[in-house]
């Protein structure tokens, strides 16, 4: 029965993709002042969201590929090309006050300075297009590990990383209640 | 999602705490286990997104230079799963904003204007180059907040963990420089 694909898969598109909008909106994160202020260290809006979904998502999928009810869909670790683009992306961050996903969303929501940031994302993406075959031979290559994990990397058996983004999230999350943010 | 969720300050301000952050990243990690498991895709932005500023691109230069590209002849433009993921990110933001009443247009946030006035052209220059760096960097790391951060993350994925980390310090340090560290 599952996965679906084809048609049907098209109409879910729509409904998941509607579902992680409005929870983006929910939670908060859609707003431009509550991500530059993360980034400020001022309001850990986006990291509650963050570490919450990942905590929830990651026990809940590592359950249900253990019941063979899912399959992991890993991604390479590039370590060179990662490290470089996630350092430009930190920086763009900054200066659009969102992400690719917040900011496409919160366009929809009346930001009329997202909407122009999702024209400049498309023009990120011509440079990334135009700049590939270069970044494929230089970048790309250095550092290539595969498809590692953190398990891979430091020995430690998936439940108790787990436990221990438990306890992080939770240390931090009642920090920043105390603290106000 | 229901309404009382986010919008119920009086519960919020009873218990102190504004659970809607919480309960969204648990909703996000509930859709991940159905997208896991329903569609086996999962959640991402970019790679859609790149593919759509191909067909944005053909419109200008004719496709032939597009399928020549050899990023876009990887990644066409099709209206596939991912691309329509976008068309219900946009749908679902706007119906959530319609529905709780919070859409409204905005050219300048309040944080911005505090640091660099109300200009909107000042503001929307920066969107703009924020926006294509936010790109440009997200397809070189292979993936964003969402598809890196929080799918790849969820994983246990080395890939995504090492994008959480290098993109929090960086946009840290950035945030630092440009607004400054001070309270105002």
């Amino acid at each position: 029965m599952f996965p679906i694909r084809g048609d049907g898969a098209l109409v879910l598109a729509v409904v998941f993709g509607a579902i992680f909008g409005a929870l983006l909106h929910r939670g908060r994160v859609l707003d431009y002042n509550v991500i530059v202020n993360q980034l400020r260290l001022r309001d850990f809006t986006v990291l509650k969201v963050m570490l919450t979904a990942i905590i929830v998502g990651g026990i809940g999928v590592f359950i249900l590929v253990d019941a063979g009810a899912a399959r992991f869909a890993l991604r390479d670790a590039n370590l060179l090309a990662v490290s470089l683009g996630a350092a430009i992306f930190g920086v763009g961050m900054v200066l659009y006050g969102y992400c690719p996903g917040t900011g496409l969303a919160a366009t929809a929501t009346g930001s009329l300075h997202a909407g122009v940031g999702v024209v400049g994302m498309l023009v990120g993406a011509v440079l990334y297009a135009l700049s590939f075959d270069w970044v494929r031979t230089h970048i790309l290559p250095v550092g290539a590990l595969g498809k590692v994990t953190l398990m891979d990397v430091t020995g430690i058996p998936a439940a108790w990383i787990f436990a221990g983004l438990v306890v992080i999230a939770i240390s931090l999350f009642a920090w920043a209640e105390r603290s106000g943010r | 999602m229901s309404a009382s969720l986010a919008d119920s300050p009086a519960r919020a301000a009873r218990q102190g705490i504004d659970l809607a952050p919480y309960l969204a990243g648990a909703g996000i990690g509930v859709l991940s286990w159905i997208v896991f498991v329903v569609v086996a895709t999962p959640i991402g932005i970019t790679t859609s997104l790149s593919a759509v500023a191909g067909g944005a691109t053909a419109l200008f230069t004719g496709p032939e230079l597009v399928a020549q590209n050899s990023y876009w002849a990887r990644h066409p433009l099709r209206l596939d799963y991912g691309t329509l993921f976008l068309v219900g990110t946009f749908l679902g933001a706007l119906a959530s904003a319609l529905l709780s009443r919070r859409f409204r247009f905005e050219a300048v946030p309040r944080v911005w204007a505090e640091r660099f006035g109300p200009s909107p052209a000042r503001r929307f220059v920066s969107a703009f180059l924020g926006g294509v760096l936010t790109m440009y960097g997200a397809r070189l790391a292979n993936g964003c907040t969402s598809g890196n951060g929080i799918s790849q993350g969820l994983q246990l994925a080395l890939v995504g963990w090492v994008f959480l980390a290098v993109m929090f310090v960086s946009g840290v340090i950035t945030a630092w420089l440009i607004f400054g560290g001070r309270r105002a």
